[in-house]
Formats: C-alpha cells, sequence, structure tokens
C-alpha cells in the first residue's frame, strides 16, 4: 500500500501476474439452528454461502457489505479460526480446508488476523511484553535476540514505545491498543493478515495514524492483507481489490478503481451511492442517489434467485428465478447479475418486472436510471460496431466509450430511455459471448424521456 | 464573568442575562462532574445558535462532550443520582426560556413536547417490554389529553410517516422484534410525535449500515423541511456533516475550536484541528494514491486539560505563534468572517497561507 503502489497502472497490470497466495473455492460456512429437547437442526443461517475468491502475494483485498453479510464469518473461515462448512481454501497451493489443529500449526505463523474491538481482543490481565510476545510461546519460536528485544523491536515498529512493555492494555487508548494487536499479529512474520474492521472503533484521527501504519508495514514486510470493513472509504483507500458482499455471497470483485468508478452490481452502485460525500458542494445531487428499500432480508432463508432481487431496481423475472453467477465480465471484473450496470444486459429479453422491483424503482432517481440506461445501451452500440472482437476486447473498450456517450449513442438513447421501466428494460439486447450483438435499440419501450 | 461578556460580545449576541433572537441560544455552557479522579470539565465554556428550519451539526472526536451537551439542553443531567453530581452552569435559551435555572418541571414539560432527542442506540431509549405502539402512545399522552384510541391512530400515522412498512401491525411489536434501521425510525416517530420545534439527534446513524444512514437523514431532512424544526446533529462523520447541515460546531476537550456555516467549514477552514480531521479522513470521492495526514497524538484528558490552546500537544502549528502564546493562553473564539469564527493564535495571514499551501492541495 505504498503511494506508488496504489498508481492506477500498478493496479491494472499487476495484480494478475502476482502469484495466488490464498485461493478459495465454494466457500460454505452454515449455522446450524437447532430447537427442543433434542436439539434437531430446523434451519441454518447460511452466513457464508459459496463464495470464490483468490488473493495474490503482496496485495490488499477489501471486503465491503452491509452488517450481518458474513464478512467477518469469511475472515473467520479462511483463517481457519472457524471450520468451514462446505468448499475449500488453498494456502500457497496447499488444501487446508480440512486440516486439523496440528496440521494447522504450522501454518499459524503464516496466516494472522486483527480483530475488531481494540477493547476487547486484548486480556487486560496480561502486560503488553506478555500479550504481543504470546505468539512466540505458543508456537514455541526463540527469535534472534530473545524474545524482549524482539517484541520491543515490534512495539516501535508499530509506534509504541519500548518501555510500554510492562505496562497493562486499559492503559492505552484505542488507537494505542489497536497498534498492540497489530505488532501481535505480526510477531510471526505473517505471509497473510486478515484484519476485521481493523479501524472502525477508532476516531477519524487516529483511524488515518493506523491506515498509515498499516500501509509502512506492507511495504516494508511485503504483507498480504485481506481487510474488512463496512466502511467504503476506507476500503477504497486501503485496497487493491475489492470483493463486495451480500447476503452471504460476493456480487462483484473488481479493481478498486473499476469498482469505484464504473460499478457493474446494482447492489455496489446502491452502496457507494448511500456514502455522504464530504463535500457540501456536492450536496442537493441526491439525484445521485440510490435509496435501497428496507432491510437485507434474512440469511436463514435468502430470497430465491439473485438474493438481491427482493430490493433491486432493475429485477425482472429471472432474477427472481435463476441464481447470477460471478463471471469475468471485462477483465478483473467479475459480477453476479442478470442486468449489470454499465455494461450490456445479460438476459435482455426478460422483461416482466416483478412487483417489487417496481415499488424499488420508484426510490431511484431519474437521472440515475437514464443514466443506466445510457451507458448500457453505449456498451451494447461500441460491442456491435466491434462483434467481431472477442467479448473481453470489446468489453475493455467500452469502459471508455461509457464514461462519456454523448454522440449519436447518446442521442440515440435519449430519446428511447424510458420513463417508467427501470434499467432492466433499457439495455439493449447485445450478449457479447455470441457476438452478434445487436445494433437497435430495443423497440418496445413504454415511454420516452421527456428531455 | 468578564471573560464571557467578552466572548458575547465577541459573537455579536445579546449580553447574558438577557433572551436572544435565536430559537435555541446556548451560552458559556459548562458540565463539570466532580469524580476520584478529579473534576471532569465535559463542557468548558460553550456558546452557539440555531434558529427554527435550520441544522447545526457538532463534530468532534469521541470524549469531546458532544452527548454531555446535547443532555444539557434536555435538562437530562439534574435527573435522579446523576443530578447531585453535576455542576452546570451558564444559559440555555429555548424559545426565549432560560432552562438552566428553570424548573425542572418546567424542563420535562418541555421535554418530548418542545424538544425531543434521539439516541444513537435506540435500544436504550425504548422500553425492551412494551410494544412501539404502547411506547408511542405514552409519549403522545403526556402531553395530549386524548383517549388511547386516537393516540394510537396517532402512533399508527407516524410510524407510516418514518417508512415502516405495515404501520397498523408493526404497532404492535416489541423493538426487539425490528431489525436496527427499523428501531431507529420508531424512535424517531417516537421523538417527532409532539412536533417539537427542537430536535437533537446525538449520533442518529452511528451504528447503522449506509444504506441505511441514508434512508435516515433523508427522513430527517423531509420531516424537517415539513415541520420547520431546528435541527441539533451530533455526529463524527464528515461526509454526515456535509450531506446535512447548515452550520457545523467542531468541538475539541469540551471547548468549540471553530465554528460557521457548512461551506466555510470545508472550504476556509481556520482551525488547524479541523484541517486535522478534514485530512485523516478517506474520501469516497477521491481517488486517493495520497496518503492519509493524521493528527498526531491523542485526544486530550478532560481532567488535566493541557495548559493554553487544549490542541498545542498535537498542532503542527504550535510553535508559529511568538513566545510562548499557545502554552499559556487560551485562544478564545474570534471572528474570521461573517458567521465564521475560530480560536487559534494564528495570524489571519499564518492561517490562510497554511490552509492554501499546505493543506488544500493535499486534501
Ligand atoms: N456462531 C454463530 N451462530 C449463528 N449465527 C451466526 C454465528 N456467527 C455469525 N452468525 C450469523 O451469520 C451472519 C453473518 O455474520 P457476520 O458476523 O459474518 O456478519 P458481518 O458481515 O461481519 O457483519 P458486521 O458488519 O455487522 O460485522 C449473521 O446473520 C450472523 O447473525
Ligand atoms: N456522568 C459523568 N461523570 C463523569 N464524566 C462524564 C460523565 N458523562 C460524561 N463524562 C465525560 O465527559 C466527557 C465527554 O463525554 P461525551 O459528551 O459523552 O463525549 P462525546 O463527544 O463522545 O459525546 C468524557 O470524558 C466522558 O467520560
Ligand atoms: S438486476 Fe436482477 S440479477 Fe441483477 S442485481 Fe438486480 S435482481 Fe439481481
Ligand atoms: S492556538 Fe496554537 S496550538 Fe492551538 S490550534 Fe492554534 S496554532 Fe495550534
Ligand atoms: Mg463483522
Ligand atoms: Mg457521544
Amino acid at each position: 500500500m505504498s503511494e506508488t503502489k496504489k498508481t492506477d497502472a500498478d493496479v491494472t497490470t499487476a495484480p494478475d501476474e502476482r502469484e495466488i497466495l490464498l485461493k478459495v473455492e465454494g466457500l460454505q460456512k452454515h449455522f446450524p439452528i437447532r430447537k427442543g429437547v433434542l436439539q434437531r437442526q430446523v434451519g441454518a443461517v447460511k452466513a457464508v454461502d459459496g463464495i470464490d475468491f483468490e488473493v495474490r502475494k503482496g496485495e490488499t483485498l477489501g471486503v465491503v457489505g452491509e452488517s450481518g453479510c458474513g464478512k467477518s464469518t469469511m475472515g473467520r473461515v479462511i483463517t481457519r479460526l472457524q471450520e468451514p462448512t462446505g468448499g475449500s481454501i488453498h494456502f500457497e497451493g496447499q488444501d487446508i480446508t480440512r486440516l486439523n489443529a496440528a496440521g494447522m500449526r504450522p501454518l499459524r505463523r503464516d496466516i494472522q488476523m486483527i480483530f475488531q474491538d481494540p477493547y476487547g481482543s486484548l486480556n487486560p490481565r496480561h502486560t503488553i511484553g506478555g500479550i504481543v510476545s504470546a505468539p512466540f510461546r505458543l508456537q514455541g519460536v526463540e527469535p534472534e535476540g530473545g524474545v524482549k528485544r524482539e517484541v520491543q523491536r515490534l512495539l516501535e515498529l508499530v509506534g509504541l514505545s519500548p518501555e510500554h512493555y510492562n505496562r497493562y492494555p486499559h492503559e492505552f487508548s484505542g488507537g494505542q491498543r489497536q497498534r498492540i494487536g497489530i505488532a501481535r499479529a505480526l510477531a510471526l512474520k505473517p505471509k497473510l493478515v486478515v484484519a476485521d474492521e481493523p479501524v472502525s472503533a477508532l476516531d477519524v484521527s487516529i483511524q488515518a495514524q493506523v491506515v498509515n501504519l498499516m500501509d509502512d508495514l506492507q511495504e516494508e514486510l511485503g504483507l498480504t492483507y485481506v481487510i474488512i470493513a463496512h466502511d467504503l472509504s476506507v476500503v477504497r483507500h486501503v485496497s487493491d481489490r475489492i470483493a463486495v458482499m451480500y447476503l452471504g455471497k460476493i456480487v462483484e470483485l473488481a479493481d478498486r478503481t473499476a469498482l469505484y468508478e464504473a460499478p457493474m452490481h446494482p447492489y455496489t452502485k446502491a452502496l457507494m451511492s448511500a456514502v455522504p460525500v464530504p463535500d457540501p458542494k456536492r450536496r442537493g445531487a441526491k439525484s445521485e442517489r440510490i435509496l435501497l428499500r428496507g432491510d437485507v432480508p434474512s440469511p436463514i432463508s435468502p430470497p430465491s434467485g439473485c438474493r438481491f432481487h427482493t430490493r433491486c431496481w432493475k429485477a425482472t423475472e429471472i432474477c427472481k428465478t435463476t441464481e447470477p453467477q460471478l463471471v469475468e465480465l471485462r477483465p478483473g471484473q467479475r459480477v453476479a447479475c442478470h442486468h449489470p450496470e454499465n455494461f450490456a444486459d445479460q438476459a435482455p429479453q426478460d422483461t416482466v418486472l416483478l412487483s417489487a422491483a417496481k415499488e424499488a424503482a420508484e426510490l431511484v432517481a431519474e437521472e440515475v436510471r437514464a443514466e443506466s440506461a445510457k451507458t448500457s445501451a453505449a456498451v451494447a452500440a461500441v460491442a456491435a460496431g466491434s462483434a467481431e472482437e472477442t467479448g473481453a476486447e470489446a468489453a475493455g473498450k467500452t469502459a471508455d466509450t461509457a464514461e462519456q456517450p454523448e454522440a449519436e449513442v447518446a442521442a440515440d438513447v435519449e430519446a428511447t430511455a424510458p420513463k417508467t421501466g427501470p434499467g432492466a428494460k433499457t439495455a439493449p439486447a447485445a450478449p457479447l459471448k455470441t457476438g452478434e450483438a445487436s445494433t437497435e435499440p430495443e423497440a418496445d419501450r413504454q415511454d420516452p424521456t421527456d428531455k | 464573568m468578564t471573560e464571557l461578556s467578552k466572548t458575547g460580545a465577541a459573537l455579536g449576541e445579546p449580553a447574558p442575562g438577557n433572551a436572544p433572537d435565536a430559537f435555541l441560544a446556548v451560552r458559556d455552557l459548562k458540565v463539570h462532574f466532580p469524580t476520584d479522579d478529579g473534576l471532569v470539565k465535559s463542557v468548558d465554556g460553550l456558546s452557539f445558535q440555531v434558529e427554527k428550519g435550520k441544522t447545526l451539526c457538532i463534530v468532534g472526536e469521541s470524549g469531546s462532550g458532544k452527548s454531555v451537551t446535547s443532555l444539557a439542553i434536555m435538562g437530562l443531567h439534574r435527573l435522579g443520582a446523576r443530578g447531585k453530581n453535576v455542576q452546570m452552569s451558564g444559559e440555555i435559551w429555548l424559545d426565549g426560556k432560560e432552562l438552566v435555572s428553570a424548573d425542572p418541571d418546567e424542563v420535562r414539560r418541555l421535554r418530548g413536547r418542545e424538544m425531543a432527542m434521539i439516541f444513537q442506540d435506540p435500544l436504550s431509549a425504548m422500553h425492551p417490554y412494551y410494544t412501539i405502539g404502547n411506547q408511542i402512545v405514552e409519549a403522545y399522552r403526556v402531553h395530549h389529553d386524548v383517549s388511547k384510541k386516537v393516540a394510537r391512530k396517532r402512533a399508527v400515522e407516524m410510524l407510516d410517516r418514518v417508512g415502516i412498512p405495515e404501520p397498523d401491525k408493526r404497532v404492535d411489536g416489541y423493538p426487539h422484534e425490528f431489525s436496527g434501521g427499523m428501531r431507529q425510525r420508531a424512535m424517531i416517530a417516537m421523538a417527532l410525535v409532539n412536533n417539537p420545534e427542537l430536535l437533537i439527534a446525538d449520533e442518529p446513524t452511528t451504528a447503522l449500515d449506509v444504506t441505511v444512514q441514508a434512508q435516515i437523514l433523508d427522513l430527517i431532512r423531509d420531516l424537517q423541511k415539513e415541520f420547520g424544526s431546528a435541527v441539533v446533529l451530533i455526529t463524527h462523520d464528515l461526509g454526515v456533516v456535509a450531506e446535512i447541515a447548515d452550520d457545523v460546531l467542531v468541538m475539541y476537550g469540551g471547548r468549540c475550536v471553530e465554528r460557521g456555516s457548512v461551506d466555510d467549514v470545508f472550504e476556509r477552514p481556520q482551525h488547524p484541528y479541523t484541517w486535522g480531521l478534514l485530512g485523516s479522513m478517506p474520501r469516497i470521492d477521491r481517488e486517493t494514491s495520497e496518503r492519509l495526514i493524521p493528527v498526531k497524538g491523542q485526544p486530550p484528558s478532560l481532567i488535566n486539560v493541557p495548559s493554553g490552546c487544549a490542541f498545542h500537544p498535537r498542532c503542527p502549528y504550535a510553535d508559529i505563534p511568538k513566545g510562548d502564546v499557545t502554552r499559556t493562553v487560551r485562544p478564545e473564539l474570534q471572528q474570521v468572517g461573517g458567521g465564521h469564527y475560530s480560536a487559534c493564535h494564528l495570524s489571519p495571514e499564518d492561517r490562510t497561507r497554511i490552509w492554501t499551501e499546505e493543506i488544500a492541495p493535499k486534501l
């Protein structure tokens, strides 16, 4: 996370070439719900319900999503603090899914976790020295120069003073305690650090201290991070790539720049539009905001098909019946949606609006819908123009075009962008995989806009 | 007292003791708590005002005195056992009535009717064993002499107003059956059931997801437009401030260090601590390859507040003003522009130079 590493060129080229450190496939964690004297299982909380991703050496993967979507559970399962109920986890090519405690022991050095709560995660009866040196004792490791010297070096590394060795956690502020947690996590020179909300309990000024510290340590020690957080601004700042979770699934996984500048999953778009921008000049740009209705549904019985369909303003029948797969629509951008944003529709024929979507659509500003329509149509038009190219290339190109869909494309679309039918209907058919994208914007729209 | 009148004069407000023009005016408020470790000066000389139909946001790090200020306005420090252990002085004027010296019964009558509060944690403000509906009915009937049936109708109407689906069914639900966002809505319904003219919201969205936060901020904004109430919103999130505030008050160590319109504070901030807050904050709207600029060190102790300017141990510019002034003399709020005040010893030239040359380019 050094300054240089975060330049665009690096973000778009480097990660692909980096070696894969952690690979997760079909990962599942269901918590059984039991009832009665016999403790019969009556259901399960599907906290993590089939996710795939990989983490490359030296990168930071950010994980975002609303409360209860399974971020922390995912973190605990990939570090094997909890047992997965399905799927597989490979670390440096080794299958660690079913390793027992003894098998995991050597790996405990390589995989470390930092927790959210700087108050609860340090034992109040142990000194700082005792806490930070615990990993050495547990692993039976004798660092060069002795444990105490190494611990004091670690304390200095995270910006604390070596004299803090004999003090107790309650004597430290939240930010300092989080540093102690980081020092402990780094004691054994891990290869992978999974940090669950490492800064969310901290004040903004202290938050910045810890974020910068994690940056510096990554550069100095070549660490790989998985950073779980619900704060999208923090995640944007620290991550190379970002996974967006919704109800136990990854709905979008992309480079930071792509995700923030051209999100493709409607949920990603809604989530990002909800983040308040610290710029009073942007206020009143309420039109840019997508207000999601209601709350996240229960992970005990998630909605059928696409789990987001009960809140999505683009939903159609297929969304209710068929679960969209997480597929790479653009290089480095994986999305699970039938009607992605900023991209050609994946199921354009499906035009029946669900009632839920109709209601949700009322909350979406005209501008947002018009924009969805524009970009999707622009993408389709370009795709059509270069039908002989491969899907991936065409898609790559469209990224640029989509930003300035002025020319005839935009004019075209503006005339046809629907007033009531949300994005679901607006994207002309252009399935890239067939290479025969239609040039005609769909004819069956209800109303032209009043532009 | 002399110091106080100087501050008052500097702020262009009527002399103390006289009713102000503003709907809500707080003057030289002090709230101190004697404890075993010493006297905690949670709020130590705070002044501000809010007009009807306007929103003031109070920002600051945790422990800077934001919640204590809001509880003071609501008269909640003087309740029960807590009341014996608090030293309060200064003036709080609400619609021409002074509340610090008022009879507690009088303040109680105002509470819930003229002024109402939304808390960060709705569960702490709601009774777990009563239905949401009963709690709203109670809040309404304390101030209105109506039958239960009428009050219930009003409760359903309010739940509908704050966007609870199927309000006629949900009215009989218990708080634990509501999700976090719905509970927060229900509490807003309860707070607004008597159309209060002053609404105080203490971190109303801090515990919520951004999606729900957007819904709640929208709701507060709409309701304010509809009823024209004055709103004091406490938060530590500058994004929320930019979204909803007319005026902003930045608190540090129990005192106001900067105050002004939302544009002043974001575009021409005049206090090093405000610069620090802006620089610490990762922004969703920027491609940030830059490092954050944290404020070094820790928030101050309110028992041993640093001498002079309380921010001096953390301030990168503490040595610029001549002599020892930042360490020995407490800076008072001074006008730095129309309606814009800052408490800092830096000269206007230094402030402008540092802001335009060092800080603004990095944000
Ligand atoms: N031990 C458990 N037993 C049963 N259910 C659990 C358990 N741990 C987590 N869950 C459930 O799994 C789901 C995901 O929880 P998780 O803690 O991973 O959420 P999260 O995304 O980290 O949320 P937050 O942002 O609030 O931290 C939730 O519905 C939660 O209630
Ligand atoms: N009843 C009390 N007794 C002693 N100290 C208190 C009391 N209430 C608040 N404080 C202290 O006052 C300071 C400001 O608290 P508060 O207003 O809650 O901060 P915040 O700005 O985070 O809302 C803190 O140091 C807090 O510990
Ligand atoms: S358009 Fe359909 S598939 Fe895509 S997010 Fe909405 S409901 Fe899910
Ligand atoms: S008075 Fe001095 S220490 Fe305080 S903010 Fe101004 S420059 Fe910094
Ligand atoms: Mg969590
Ligand atoms: Mg508080």
